[in-house]
Formats: C-alpha cells, sequence, structure tokens
C-alpha cells in the first residue's frame, strides 16, 4: 500500500465515521441519562429523509440541517414520551422507532417525489461544499503535518468539522457542568437527583432532545454531505453500528471517538479492497463488514475490557408514593 | 395491580384491540396525507389477501412464517427476554434447511422435511446459544448482543451464499434449485382430496401445519410442564426464581435455545415450502414481525395464531396495495411500527384509561 493509498482510506475514514460519531454522541447522552436508544438508526434515517428533501426544495442545505434535526427531534420525543411519560419498554419503543421511520421515509418519499423512493440529486448549494481549512494550500507540499492537513483533515464538509467539536463539548458538559453531573447521576441513581429536588423527567426528556438533535445532525450529513441524496434505507445499520462503537467506548466521548473511527477505517477499507490479502489470509469483504458486531460482542463478553452501563438504564423512574 | 383493575378478558382482548384501531387510525391518516383514499385501500387489502383462494395462499404462506418467528419472541418473553435476534436466527435455519435439502438424496418430502425441520431448528438454536450464554453467564444484554448477531448471521449468510453455496453458472448469491422431490405438498395439494378447491399457485404449504402444532406444544410446554411453570416463575420475578432454587442460568440457555430453535424453522417454510432455495432475503423481515405478532398476541403461543394471520393479511394485502395504488409495499411497515409501538411502548397509554373506566363502573355496581 503506498502513501496516496493510505492518505485516501484515512480522508474517507474521516468521512464515513462522522455519522457514526453523532449517533454515537446521541446514544451516549441518552443512555448517561439512562434512556436506552436502539432507534439511533430511526432517527438518522428520517433525519437524512427530511434534510435531502427541504434541501432539494429550498436549494440550501442549512434548510435540510433543519429539517432533518426537527423531525429526528419529533422521533426523539416519540421515544420520550413512550419511555418517560408512560414508562413504557425503552427497546421496544427504539425498535418501533426504526420501523416507523424505515416504512416513513419510502412512502413520503414515493408520494412527494415518485422516484422509488428517492429524493432527487441534489446539487451546488443543497449539499454541504467542501471546506479548505486555512492554510491547507500552503503546506500541501511539507511531508507529513502538511500532508495530514491539507489532505486528510482539510476539504470536509463543515458538519466533519462540527462533529469533531461536539467530541469536547459532549465531554465538557458530562464532566464538568453542573447539568452533566446530574445528567449522569439520573442514569445511575434517579432516586437520589430526585431526591436532591431536581426533576429526573426533566432531565431525561432534555437527553433525549440532545440525542435527537445529534442524530438529526448526522442524518442530514448523510444526504447532503456523504450522498447527494436520500435512497431507500441510507442509514444502513449505522444506528446500530453506532451503539456498538458506544459500547466500544464504555458510554465515553473521547473513547467514542476513537471508536467511530475505527469502525470507519474499517468501512473505509472494506470499501476499498473489497476482499483483504494479508499475505496468509485472505479477508473477504463480508468479514470486514460484519468486524465491528463481532468486536462489541466480544467487548460486552466482558473478556478484554468489560462494558458496564449506566446502573439505571432501560429502567423507568417511578416516584415512591 | 393491573390484574385486579381490569377483567382478563378484557385485559387479552380489549387492550390489544384498542392498540390495534389506534394503529389503523393513524395508518389512515398517513395514507390521507399522501393523497390516497384509506377505504379503498382496505377493500384492496381485503380483497386482495382473503378475497381469493390465491391471496389466502399467500396469506396463510405469510402467516406460517409469522407463526414461528411470533413464537421465537413470546417465548422469550415468557422469561422476560426480549430475543430481537429472530431475523438471523431464521437466517442460520435457512442455512441449516438448504444443506439439508442440497446434500442428501431424500426419497419422498416428508422424511426431508422432517429433516429439514431438525436442521433449521439446530442451526437456529446455535445461532441464539452465544448471545444467551453471554447473557447467562457474563450478564451481557441479550437484546444488543441478538442485535449485533443479526447483522452477523447477515454477512455470514452473504459469504457462504456468494463464495460456497452458489452454483458457478449463476451471479446472483443464492444456492441452486432444490430437487423436485423435495417439493413440499402445497394447501390445494392437501385440500383437493377433501373436496375443497383452492389455488395451486400460492405458496402456503403442509409447513402451516407444522407451525400450529408448535403453537400447541409450546403452549403445552408453558403450561403443562414443570420446565414451563420454571419459565414463567424466572419470568415473573427474577429473585423469587432464584430463591425457589431454579437456576436462572439453565432457565435462561432452554428458553434461548427453544426460541432460536422456532425462529430457524421459520426457514423451512420460507426455503423449502417458497421458492426452493436459498435466497439472501430468504426471511424478509419476518423475524422482526414476530416482536410485533408476540406483543399483539400478549405473547401466548395461542393468542399469537390471530395475530400472525393479521400480519399475514396485511403482507400480502400490502403487495396488493402497491400493485393497484401509488401506495407502496413500506405502507405495511408503518403499521408494523405503529402496532408495536402501542401494543408494546406505550401499552400504559391505552390501559391506564381503561382500568380508570373498569373501576369506575365496578365502584358504582
Amino acid at each position: 500500500m503506498d502513501i496516496a493509498t493510505l492518505v485516501q482510506i484515512l480522508d474517507s475514514t474521516l468521512r464515513l465515521a462522522t455519522p457514526l460519531l453523532f449517533a454515537c454522541l446521541a446514544g451516549l447522552v441518552s443512555e448517561r441519562a439512562g434512556i436506552f436508544d436502539i432507534g439511533l438508526e430511526g432517527k438518522l434515517l428520517i433525519a437524512a429523509f427530511f434534510s435531502a428533501a427541504y434541501a432539494h426544495y429550498s436549494g440550501s442545505a442549512w434548510v435540510g440541517l433543519g429539517a432533518g434535526v426537527l423531525a429526528s427531534v419529533v422521533f426523539a420525543l416519540l421515544h420520550g414520551v413512550a419511555s418517560i411519560t408512560f414508562r413504557g419498554n425503552q427497546l421496544i419503543s427504539g425498535v418501533a422507532i426504526n420501523f416507523l421511520a424505515a416504512g416513513m421515509t419510502v412512502v413520503v418519499a414515493q408520494s412527494w417525489f415518485r422516484q422509488g423512493g428517492r429524493t432527487p440529486s441534489l446539487t451546488g448549494d443543497a449539499r454541504f461544499q467542501r471546506l479548505e481549512l486555512p492554510f491547507a494550500e500552503a503546506l500541501r507540499d511539507v511531508p507529513l503535518v502538511g500532508q495530514v492537513y491539507s489532505q486528510i483533515l482539510s476539504g470536509h464538509s463543515i458538519l466533519v468539522y462540527l462533529g469533531l467539536a461536539m467530541v469536547p463539548t459532549v465531554w465538557y458538559v458530562l464532566y464538568r457542568t453542573r447539568f452533566g453531573l446530574r445528567l449522569r447521576a439520573v442514569g445511575e441513581n434517579p432516586a437520589a437527583v430526585d431526591t436532591a429536588g431536581v426533576s429526573v423527567v426533566g432531565l431525561r426528556y432534555i437527553a433525549v432532545i440532545i440525542a435527537g438533535v445529534l442524530c438529526g445532525i448526522g442524518g442530514a450529513y448523510l444526504a447532503t454531505s456523504l450522498s447527494a441524496g436520500f435512497v431507500k434505507d441510507m442509514s444502513a445499520g449505522r444506528g446500530f453500528i453506532a451503539l456498538a462503537a458506544m459500547i466500544f467506548a464504555k458510554w465515553r466521548p473521547w473513547h467514542a471517538l476513537g471508536a467511530v473511527l475505527l469502525f470507519g477505517m474499517l468501512e473505509a477499507v472494506a470499501n476499498r479492497y473489497p476482499s483483504l490479502d494479508l499475505g496468509f489470509v485472505v479477508l473477504p469483504g463480508q468479514f470486514m463488514a460484519a468486524l465491528p458486531y463481532i468486536l462489541t460482542v466480544v467487548i460486552l463478553a466482558g473478556f478484554v475490557g468489560r462494558a458496564i452501563p449506566p446502573r439505571a438504564g432501560g429502567a423507568p423512574y417511578v416516584k415512591e408514593r | 395491580m393491573s390484574a385486579r383493575a381490569m377483567p382478563r378478558w378484557a385485559d387479552v382482548t380489549l387492550v390489544p384491540l384498542i392498540s390495534l384501531i389506534l394503529a389503523f387510525g393513524l395508518s389512515a391518516l398517513v395514507i390521507l396525507a399522501i393523497g390516497e383514499d384509506p377505504v379503498r385501500a382496505t377493500q384492496l387489502m381485503v380483497t386482495g389477501a382473503l378475497g381469493s383462494s390465491y391471496g389466502w395462499g399467500y396469506t396463510l404462506y405469510y402467516t406460517t412464517n409469522f407463526l414461528f418467528t411470533g413464537l421465537a419472541v413470546s417465548i422469550a418473553f415468557q422469561a422476560r427476554l426480549f430475543n430481537i435476534g429472530g431475523e438471523g436466527q431464521a437466517m442460520l435455519g435457512g442455512l441449516g434447511v438448504a444443506m439439508v435439502a442440497l446434500f442428501i438424496p431424500w426419497p419422498n418430502w416428508w422424511l426431508a422435511l422432517i429433516a429439514a425441520i431438525a436442521a433449521a431448528g439446530l442451526a437456529g438454536a446455535a445461532w441464539a446459544a452465544i448471545p444467551a450464554w453471554l447473557q447467562a453467564r457474563r450478564g451481557s444484554h441479550i437484546v444488543i448482543t441478538t442485535i449485533m448477531f443479526n447483522f452477523i448471521a447477515f454477512s455470514l449468510l452473504n459469504y457462504i451464499l456468494s463464495h460456497v453455496l452458489r452454483p458457478p453458472t449463476s451471479m446472483d448469491p443464492a444456492t441452486a434449485r432444490f430437487d423436485n422431490t423435495l417439493r413440499l405438498p402445497r394447501l390445494a395439494d392437501v385440500l383437493e382430496p377433501l373436496g375443497i378447491e383452492f389455488s395451486r399457485s400460492g405458496p402456503a404449504n403442509v409447513t402451516l401445519f407444522v407451525a400450529l402444532a408448535a403453537c400447541v406444544l409450546v403452549w403445552a410446554l408453558l403450561w403443562r410442564t414443570r420446565l414451563g411453570f420454571e419459565i414463567r416463575a424466572f419470568g415473573e420475578s427474577h429473585p423469587a426464581a432464584h430463591y425457589a432454587g431454579i437456576s436462572g442460568v439453565k432457565i435462561v440457555m432452554v428458553v434461548m435455545l427453544i426460541s432460536g430453535a422456532l425462529a430457524g424453522m421459520m426457514a423451512v417454510n420460507s426455503v423449502m415450502g417458497g421458492p426452493q432455495r436459498l435466497v439472501m432475503n430468504a426471511v424478509e423481515g419476518a423475524g422482526f414481525i414476530g416482536i410485533a405478532v408476540a406483543l399483539m398476541g400478549r405473547s401466548h403461543p395461542i393468542g399469537i395464531i390471530p395475530a400472525a394471520l393479521l400480519f399475514g393479511f396485511l403482507f400480502q394485502g400490502g403487495s396488493e396495495l402497491a400493485i393497484e395504488t401509488r401506495i407502496p409495499r413500506e405502507m405495511i411497515v408503518i403499521i408494523q411500527a405503529l402496532v408495536i409501538m402501542f401494543t408494546g411502548a406505550l401499552d400504559n397509554m391505552v390501559r391506564r384509561p381503561l382500568e380508570a373506566l373498569f373501576l369506575a363502573f365496578r365502584g358504582r355496581a
């Protein structure tokens, strides 16, 4: 493998990791507050469709982003109503949300555009354009540092940088603010938070909405940056890979970045080499596709660094009467 | 508390019925919103799925799939385990069926059927065994592991179909067609000797009776055996079951193996009974529809029979709808999602007002 190929793979790693990153951070915030979220996939998908549709109608990727985030937040609130207000099963609610998105996007896309469940291709400002970082051109020929900066880090859509910025932001909010402390406490011991006079329901709703916003940006990125428009089932299991990354990272933001970069790289390598010849063994593409899930099961099994979820995760909070 | 607030008949009929009405009502709104007529859509679905023996042939074929996957989810629910991996277990079941059907020269269909049931069940159970063991011994959340195993199964099946079992002359990832002696008798073959005329083109076959027998067997297992009692006790309360000397590890393993086997057996219908070869999309999401079926049927092996029939009707009616109108097939995915939402996650929303109503009436009496 030469340098040019390596640069290409790392470049697409960053692009492919971004939707995973948004969804992974969304799941992380939600689960840290004690709300299991296996509906990440559905929220990505519904946001991808509505962002593509409105970007097409308005010609502006930003309008698309707004519509995508709104759609994702509506789905997040549905999850909130079911799992917080009505104390329903959070896993079942997540499953329902995934199917609702899978069905809804195709039915609405067919009714609006009549192109077999897709939106028209987005061109020009309806997509997020590549952003050249400052001095990227000047540093192009500096060995290593310049190459990494101008060929791998530079030249992505603004949402990629937003995603990278979300990692320290989520970390700061969770670990350095009062709100973050309460949010983490509500996922570990909601009764203690309640005793302290802070609303468990309120905190959990905020967490669910944050998850909705993050998934919304991730979905909009899928349809208006990574691709040029919406196609049926375009989230293609990314919500579940993000879920895997979240467990892999043990619900910690910086580790989440590492996990999504690893899983993004697996996808990038699989795209570049349909079957990977390691010299002594040829890995088929299907193995590369399954690797994130296999790694997650290994981590879940707890033989290498046990993953322990937030203690109150999945359990509705019932005030003592 | 809920058991006393409402008579049992209301719990098993009214709650699912109201949930269903809510789900259908919202679906009708969606159909209206995309500029179609929900009344005409319903008529098309009913005539398409139930109006002819041709339609019934497909409706009952899908029903057979959903009976197996619904049973698989139900028995896991009885032990308060959520097996979301029916999809992957059914894919592996398909591999089991294909192995038996491709590599052993069977003298007749019924010997092959028995072998296929065993192979599909074994393969499905094997695929459920690892998540089950991880849950029982390592405490890894079974929902997450079974989701991961669905994706791993997809990749595995994709690899085996495109690199191992694909005939060299063919391009698409699928096995060769099975031998004609393995063709399972269809409903027409069964009903014609009885003097009932039935369309020969629908793929519903004898596996339907296997599925119905499985429902009765699972019912007997749950309510007429010691193991069934242990399963239900474990589902009611893990600590109480532990205190009564019931091994949680044993129950989780046994229940998940049975659940995986049932999901796997679905492939007998959808591989041997349907296209007579294993294709990538042999499961068609039936593993997930099993969740909706189990929720509607209140996780009861007999209760899921009408629920599976309902989804068989929706599945076949939905395809008719896609042909006759501009409503795409995915409409049934929305209905499925709403049914799961209302009967599963929003159960309390439906139940609480009903309970209040029953209490008010009782107060007056």
